[in-house]
């Protein structure tokens, strides 16, 4: 039996391997999004950390400290809030203070839809921008169900330190122009084993860094355990059912250590300042 | 007798089709001159947008997509159904189809081509396109978009092509001295050496019978992931299982109107009277409609069971959409893309052409603003404890939004320009097979609801 490929056939079966693994690989990567893992203030026992945050609502007074300290350190383009203090309203028509960073959700949707792979988990487990490869599409924006990504649609204005930083994703200063950009939870702090700037810049310690896998969080104040820290105090994830995992963890409250705050407007700081000066 | 007239038929339509190739009017130029400033106006405006990035456009945080991508959904589904009638007509072999789909391929390719611009316009670094080849991601929403309109391009060009060859023989071999050496070696050279011999007949059929089949699915497919480009992402109103047929049905229904557009414009002014006629009109009526009331019963269907349950987020665009801000654009696509348009196919009184086209007109309107309603309702839906979000485009989008419809509208000029609009061969083989006069539907079936049938249909029987 004549055993020659002719062209055509080889053809032919190229295309259809070819196919065949697109086709198993893309239900790989499919299926292994439902991997969920247990659940997720368990250590995994590695020597790396795996950040989070706790935003104790009992304790936020509304005084965007922590935003102006947010936008200081890493000259945030005006009107950037990467961490944001809404004020949803209480059952009774009150209102709280709710500061909102980034949630780097351990089931990212943004990073599901980056075209590039320029979102992306860093190994310790928080989302970040590589913004040399960022396209500018703004699917990861429209995929965040929180709201929590910006996008540089002008040329930032930067102060001279600001525009001669070194960047990296870990500190991405200075924006680039046509680039999606977000809260990094201070990436290059940590790395350095410091706390986060808004975890530093608020006075009352409303914001905890955690980390699962030494089930410890700080808030530069005092150091509690993690683990039993969120028992106790009943923490909860916002949007929980929309199955994105965030690492913030929220401590129910409306400001109770001042009083409550209800319908009160923020106290202190008034309006944020943003870099102004351009080089 | 019958072969005489047939070839008087056949000398006529190729009159008509062959000269536009080398008698050009001034107007014609003119047209062509207004378009091109327009695109050029469009070019600055584009270029402002390169130069400042995207703070020229009223886009912001909250609506972050805008105009742009509404023109993508919008030229992305016009396209669609240049294919969808052109490749169901074909595999049916509806006889009357001949002479329409020349024009309904060439509104696919230009269609996706204008289309498939949009997203790069929209981008915030157009300048790292070429990341998407190389750090391309499967599961990306927007990978599948772009590999979808790729492979549709391509088989749309090859769909559009294949049937022109036999035309474009017609050229090389009967109009010599009409044409310059140069462009008579163009033609040679797209010919492909076709002979009309039976084997290149067989094997020409039998390609355009492969693509008419194929380029079925991959049209479903490609309107289908951009729908998933929103249905992929948990925003109220776009995370909807339905939204792939919705957007299909969508975009076959807003095609089929430009179509019927387009043969009017083109019967206007190449005088095609003859070759397009009433009938034509009439058949693609029922399609439209037919288009239209499932297009009605998705919407229904999309907005009854997000508004039965009233979940936070979707009641917010519910009432936004409905009675809110947006209340203005979704009325006025019920009324104007659907309920007028309905009414203008039922009601028979008024001559067939002006009436269709006219339906068409709403219709096409009405899916830009429905495509609107799509992406900007859900946008201005606040996500966090905020204020709604405010969309305003600015001159920088209109300008290039309307330099897309001018370039649509400059291929499609140009098109008649350099090839037949019309499938010329194919036009006069359907004459050939002697079947009689293809009256389209019988009087006595057309149903009752497309009005008093009796009156309407006698005076239009060809």
């Amino acid at each position: 039996m004549k055993k020659d490929l002719s062209r055509r056939d080889f053809l032919k079966m190229s295309g259809g391997v070819v196919g065949a693994a697109i086709i198993t690989s893309s239900l790989f990567t499919a299926l292994n999004r439902f991997k969920t893992r247990g659940p997720t203030y368990q250590s995994t026992g590695k020597s790396l950390s795996r950040w989070c945050m706790i935003i104790d609502l009992r304790k936020c007074q509304g005084l965007l400290r922590c935003t102006q300290a947010c936008i200081n350190l890493h000259f945030v383009p005006k009107p950037q809030k990467w961490i944001e203090v809404y004020k949803p309203e209480t059952a009774k028509g009150g209102r709280y203070f709710m500061p909102t960073p980034c949630f780097h959700c351990e089931n990212a949707p943004c990073v599901k839809v980056c075209p590039v792979k320029a979102t992306y988990h860093n190994e310790e487990g928080l989302v970040l921008v590589d913004h040399d490869r960022c396209i500018g599409c703004r699917q990861c924006m429209a995929a965040c169900p929180y709201q929590r990504r910006f996008f540089n649609w002008g040329t930032p204005k930067l102060p001279p330190e600001g525009v001669f930083a070194k960047y990296s994703p870990d500190f991405p200063v200075p924006a680039k122009k046509g680039t999606v950009i977000k809260c990094i939870m201070c990436s290059h702090l940590l790395k350095e084993g410091k706390l986060p700037g808004c975890v530093r810049g608020c006075p009352n310690g409303v914001i905890y860094l955690g980390d699962y896998n030494k089930d410890m969080a700080s808030n530069s104040q005092e150091v509690v355990q993690l683990s039993k820290f969120l028992n106790d105090n009943h923490a909860y994830r916002y949007k929980e059912e929309m199955g994105t995992q965030p690492r913030v963890w929220y401590l129910p409250g409306h400001g109770e250590s001042f009083g409550g705050i209800y319908a009160q407007g923020p106290k202190g700081l008034k309006s944020l300042v943003w870099p102004e000066s351009g080089v | 007798m019958n072969t005489d007239s047939n070839e008087n038929y056949n000398k006529r339509l190729e009159s008509s089709v062959f000269d536009p190739l080398n008698h050009t009017s001034k107007g014609y130029y003119g047209f062509l001159l207004v378009l091109l400033a327009i695109i050029a106006w469009g070019g600055f405006a584009y270029i402002t947008q390169l130069r400042y990035g995207l703070i020229v456009t009223g886009l912001n945080e909250v609506t972050l997509w805008g105009v742009y991508i509404v023109n993508f959904i919008f030229f992305i589904g016009i396209s669609y159904a240049g294919t969808l009638v052109s490749a169901v007509l074909r595999l049916t072999g509806a006889g009357w189809r001949t002479p329409i789909t020349r024009m309904a391929e060439v509104i696919a390719v230009v269609g996706v081509m204008i289309g498939g611009l949009m997203p790069v316009i929209d981008l915030g670094r157009p300048d790292r396109i070429s990341n998407l080849l190389v750090f391309g991601r499967l599961e990306s929403p927007l990978v599948w978009d772009i590999i979808a309109i790729t492979t549709y391009l391509i088989a749309c060009l090859i769909y559009l092509y294949l049937p022109l060859i036999p035309d474009l023989a017609i050229m090389r071999d009967n109009l010599e001295g009409r044409f310059s050496p140069g462009r008579r070696k163009f033609y040679t050279f797209l010919a492909a050496g076709w002979e009309n011999t039976p084997e290149q007949k067989r094997s020409l059929e039998k390609g355009m019978r492969i693509m008419s089949i194929i380029i079925i699915p991959i049209a479903i497919f490609v309107h289908t992931v951009v729908a998933y480009i929103f249905a992929m992402t948990l925003r109220p109103g776009w995370n909807s299982t339905i939204y792939g047929p919705y957007f299909v049905f969508g975009a076959v229904f807003s095609g089929i109107a430009a179509i019927l557009i387009v043969m009017a414009i083109f019967r206007k002014i190449f005088h095609l009277e003859e070759f397009i006629t009433e009938r034509h009109f009439r058949n693609l009526s029922y399609l439209l409609m037919t288009l239209l009331f499932f297009y009605a019963y998705f919407t229904f269907s999309e907005y009854l069971t997000i508004g039965y349950k009233v979940e936070v987020a979707e009641k917010e665009l519910l009432t936004q959409l409905m009675i809110g801000k947006s209340a203005g654009w979704f009325w006025s696509f019920i009324i104007g893309g659907l309920l007028v348009p309905a009414f203008l196919i039922v009601f028979r009184k008024l001559r067939v052409i002006p009436r269709v086209v006219a339906a068409s007109v709403f219709v096409i309107v009405g899916m830009w603003i429905k495509r609107f309603v799509i992406v900007l309702g859900t946008l201005q839906v606040p996500l966090m404890p905020f204020e709604f979000g405010v969309y305003k485009p600015t001159w920088v989008e209109i300008s290039v939004s309307l330099a897309a419809l001018a370039g649509f509208t400059l291929l499609f000029a140009l098109f008649p320009k350099i090839f037949p609009i019309i499938s010329v061969w194919e036009v006069s083989e359907e004459e050939h097979h002697e079947q009689p006069t293809p009256v389209d539907i019988p009087a006595k079936n057309i149903p009752r609801i497309f009005g008093r049938f009796k009156r309407g249909v006698k005076k239009n029987v060809l």
